[in-house]
C-alpha cells in the first residue's frame, strides 16, 4: 500500500512536472516566434546585419519566447522576476538616455558645424515621421499610437523605444522590433530610393571638402546645441540632454575617461540589456497580432518617405544653392538617423558613380543632425500627444 | 565652498514640502464620507502637487496661528508617503489616539475656520486657508483645479450633488480623458496638421541651430586669422596671406602639405628596434618572486 502511494507520489510530481515544461505549454505563436527570432540571428551572424543589435534581440525573442507556466516569476512581464527587472529600462524609458549619451560620446560633429546648412537636410527627412503618422491614422490607430509608431521613421531603435514606452506601451515590443529590424535593412532599402529620385549628374556632383572646425568649436556645439534645441523642444531633454552631454565628454578634452567609458562599456551593456529585454518582450500573446502587422508595414512605410524625402529636400535646395555649393542628393538619406549606416550607404553610391567622390565625411552631416532631428520629433509628438 | 554651498542650497529646495497644499475641506459632516470608526467628522485633504512621492511625517496641521505645532503628523507610519499627484485625507475629529490621520483639534460649523500647514521646523507656513463660515452642511470647500492657484480665488463651495460634488481623497477635477488627444481625433483626423506643425518645429530648432554655427563658425575663421595675423606680425602681405589660409584650411589641403613636405624633406622613418628571438634575461630578486608573492600567506 505504501509502494503504490510513494510510486503515485513520483508519478503525480512528474506529471506536475511535465505540465510546467515548455513541450506541455508550447504553442504554434510560441514556435512562430522562435523561427523569427532564428531568422533574425541568421539575419545577423550569416549576413551580418547590425549584428550588434540583431544578435541580442534575435536571441532575446528566444528567451521569451520559451513556453511556461505563468506565477513562477520567470516571465517579462511577470512583476520581480529578473527579466522584469531588466525590462524596467526599457519599460520606464530609461536605457535610451543611456544610449544617447553613448552616441554623443562617440559622434564627432565636425562634419555638421563645419556645414550646417545641412541640418536642414536631417531635419527634412523627418517627414518620415509624420507622414507615416498620416498613414497610421488611415489605418485606423489612434493619434497616440499613431505617433509611437510613426517614430519607427526617425530610424533611430533608443527614441522609438523612448516615445513608445511613453505613448503606447502595449505597442513597444513591435515598434522597437520593427525600429531595429529596419535599421538592419537600410543597405537594402534606401539605395533603390535613391537611384531612382537622382539623375546621372545629380550623383557626380562633388561638394567642396569641409573646413577644418577649431577645438573651441566642437566644445561649443552641445553647449549651444542643448541649448537651443531644449529650450524649443524641454520635452526631447532627456535624449538630447544626455547626447549632448556625452558630446561634451568627448570633445572637452578632459574627460577622456568618462567619453571612453560612455562610448565603450557603458553604451555596450546598456545595449546587451536592451536589445535582449526587447526581444524578449516579443512574447507571443503579446506580439502575434493584427497590429504588429501593421507596425511592421507602416515602418517600412516610415523609412521609404523618410529617405525620399531627404534625397528631395536636398535636390530642392540645389535649385536655390550657388552651383560652386550644390550639395550631392545622395546624401539627401542620410537625413536619417541610422548612424553611420546611411552614410556609409550615400559614399558608397557615390563612388559607384565616381570611384574619386568620397561622400562619406559630407554625409555625416545630415546623418548626426538626424539623430537630433528625431530626438526633437519625439520630443514634439510628446508635447502634442502625450 | 561657493559649489558646495550652492549645491546644498539647491538639494534643500528640491526636499522641501512647498509642493503640499491643503486641497479640500468639510467642516460640518453630517452624512458624508465616514472614517474608519464609521464616524462623520470634518476633515481635510492635503495634496502633493510635486511629481515625486512626498513624506509628510513631521509636519504640524493647525487651526490656530498662534500655535503652530499643534498636531505633529506622527514618525514611523508608511502611510505618511503621499505619492505624487496624490492625495491624504485628515480627520478632525479632536481624537489623535484613533490613528496618524485623526487631529487633535475640530472645526467649528458657523464660523470661519483657519487651517494651517508647517514645515517640520514649525515655523515655515507650507500652505494656509480660511474656510468660510458660510459653509453648510455636506458642503466642501474645495480648490477649483487640484493644487492650484493662491488665495481664495482658487476655490470654491461644492454643494454635493451632481453638478458640484464633494470629493473627499480623490481629484476635484475628474480627467476621464486625454484632451490633446481627443482634439487631434477630432479636429485633424488625416494627421495634416500635426504633419505641419511638428516639421516647422523641427525645422525651427535645426535652422536656429544651423544659424546659430554659421554665426560662430564665421567667428572663429575671424578668430583664426587674428591669431595667425598676431603670430606673423602687421605685414600687410602676411595678412593676406593669413586671411586666404585659413579660409582655405580644410583637412584635405593640410593632408597634402604634410604630404609634399614628407616626401620632399624625404623624412623616413628610421627604426631603431631590433627583434630578437633570444632568451630574456632577469635577475632574481625576492621581491618579484612568484614562490613567495603566490604561495605563501600574507603576514602582519
Amino acid at each position: 500500500m505504501e509502494e503504490t502511494t510513494f510510486i503515485s507520489f513520483m508519478g503525480n510530481n512528474l506529471s506536475n512536472f511535465l505540465a510546467f515544461t515548455g513541450f506541455a505549454n508550447v504553442t504554434l505563436e510560441h514556435l512562430i516566434m522562435i523561427v523569427v527570432g532564428m531568422f533574425f540571428l541568421w539575419l545577423a551572424i550569416k549576413k551580418e546585419f547590425e549584428p550588434m543589435l540583431l544578435v541580442p534581440i534575435g536571441f532575446g525573442i528566444l528567451i521569451g519566447n520559451i513556453p511556461f507556466s505563468q506565477g513562477m516569476e520567470i516571465g517579462i512581464y511577470e512583476e520581480g522576476s529578473v527579466l522584469n527587472i531588466l525590462y524596467n529600462g526599457v519599460s520606464r524609458g530609461w536605457y535610451p538616455p543611456l544610449i544617447f549619451l553613448g552616441i554623443g560620446a562617440m559622434t564627432d560633429f565636425s562634419s555638421l558645424i563645419a556645414n550646417p546648412k545641412l541640418m536642414l537636410v536631417g531635419a527634412a527627412a523627418q517627414f518620415g515621421i509624420f507622414g507615416a503618422y498620416m498613414v497610421a491614422l488611415a489605418l485606423g490607430f489612434e493619434p497616440d499610437q499613431a505617433g509611437a509608431i510613426a517614430i519607427i521613421g526617425g530610424a533611430d531603435g533608443p527614441t522609438a523605444i523612448f516615445l513608445s514606452s511613453k505613448l503606447a506601451p502595449n505597442l513597444m515590443g513591435a515598434i522597437a522590433v520593427s525600429a531595429y529590424s529596419y535599421m538592419a535593412l537600410v543597405p537594402v532599402i534606401q539605395p533603390p530610393i535613391m537611384r531612382l529620385l537622382t539623375t546621372k549628374n545629380e550623383r557626380l556632383i562633388r561638394m567642396k571638402p569641409a573646413r577644418a572646425v577649431s577645438q573651441n568649436e566642437k566644445i561649443l556645439f552641445p553647449v549651444i546645441g542643448l541649448l537651443l534645441t531644449c529650450f524649443v523642444v524641454p520635452s526631447a531633454l532627456p535624449l538630447l540632454g544626455m547626447l549632448f552631454f556625452g558630446n561634451l565628454l568627448r570633445e572637452s578634452g578632459v574627460t577622456t575617461r568618462l567619453a571612453k567609458t560612455a562610448s565603450n562599456a557603458l553604451t555596450d551593456i546598456v545595449t546587451i540589456l536592451l536589445g535582449m529585454t526587447v526581444g524578449a518582450s516579443t512574447q507571443a500573446s503579446q506580439f502575434l497580432t493584427k497590429e504588429t502587422i501593421f507596425i511592421f508595414f507602416l515602418g517600412f512605410m516610415a523609412f521609404i518617405i523618410a529617405s525620399t524625402s531627404g534625397v528631395l529636400f536636398v535636390k530642392l535646395f540645389n535649385l536655390v544653392l550657388p552651383k560652386s555649393k550644390k550639395i550631392n542628393p545622395l546624401i539627401g538619406n542620410a537625413g536619417v538617423s541610422a548612424v553611420p549606416m546611411s552614410a556609409r550607404i550615400s559614399n558608397n553610391m557615390g563612388l559607384k558613380y565616381d570611384p574619386t567622390n568620397y561622400l562619406l565625411m559630407h554625409a555625416m552631416g545630415p546623418n548626426v543632425s538626424g539623430v537630433i532631428g528625431s530626438a526633437v520629433a519625439a520630443g514634439v509628438l510628446l508635447a502634442f500627444l502625450g | 565652498m561657493l559649489l558646495l554651498c550652492l549645491l546644498v542650497g539647491a538639494t534643500a529646495f528640491a526636499q522641501g514640502r512647498k509642493g503640499l497644499v491643503i486641497n479640500e475641506v468639510m467642516v460640518l459632516n453630517d452624512s458624508n464620507y465616514v472614517d474608519d470608526y464609521g464616524q462623520t467628522n470634518a476633515w481635510v485633504e492635503l495634496y502633493n502637487s510635486t511629481y515625486a512621492s512626498m513624506q509628510i511625517s513631521s509636519i504640524f496641521l493647525t487651526n490656530d496661528p498662534e500655535v503652530k505645532t499643534m498636531y505633529p503628523v506622527p514618525r514611523g507610519d508608511v502611510n505618511t508617503v503621499i505619492p505624487a499627484r496624490q492625495h491624504i485625507l485628515f480627520w478632525a475629529d479632536g481624537e489623535p489616539e484613533r490613528g496618524t490621520f485623526h487631529l487633535n483639534f475640530k472645526l467649528t460649523p458657523g464660523q470661519d475656520n483657519w487651517i494651517g500647514v508647517y514645515d517640520a521646523d514649525g515655523l515655515t507656513l507650507i500652505d494656509s486657508i480660511t474656510v468660510p463660515a458660510s459653509l453648510g452642511s455636506n458642503q466642501s470647500f474645495a480648490r477649483k483645479v487640484d493644487g492650484k492657484g493662491t488665495g481664495v480665488e482658487a476655490w470654491s463651495i461644492r454643494e454635493g450633488h451632481s453638478e458640484s460634488y464633494v470629493t473627499p481623497s480623490s481629484n476635484n477635477v475628474i480627467i476621464d480623458t486625454n484632451a490633446k488627444k481627443e482634439g487631434f481625433k477630432k479636429h485633424d483626423s488625416h494627421g495634416f496638421a500635426m504633419a505641419l506643425m511638428a516639421m516647422s518645429v523641427v525645422f525651427s530648432a535645426l535652422l536656429i541651430l544651423s544659424l546659430a554655427f554659421l554665426l560662430v563658425g564665421k567667428l572663429s575663421e575671424k578668430i583664426a586669422v587674428r591669431n595667425k595675423i598676431e603670430a606673423h606680425g602687421d605685414d600687410s602681405a602676411a595678412t593676406q596671406g593669413a586671411t586666404t589660409s585659413v579660409k582655405g584650411d580644410s583637412g584635405e589641403e593640410i593632408a597634402a602639405i604634410c604630404m609634399a613636405l614628407y616626401e620632399h624633406l624625404n623624412v623616413h622613418d628610421n627604426e631603431d628596434t631590433i627583434l630578437t628571438i633570444n632568451k630574456v634575461k632577469r635577475a632574481y630578486s625576492p621581491w618579484s618572486s612568484k614562490i613567495y608573492t603566490l604561495r605563501d600567506i600574507p603576514r602582519k
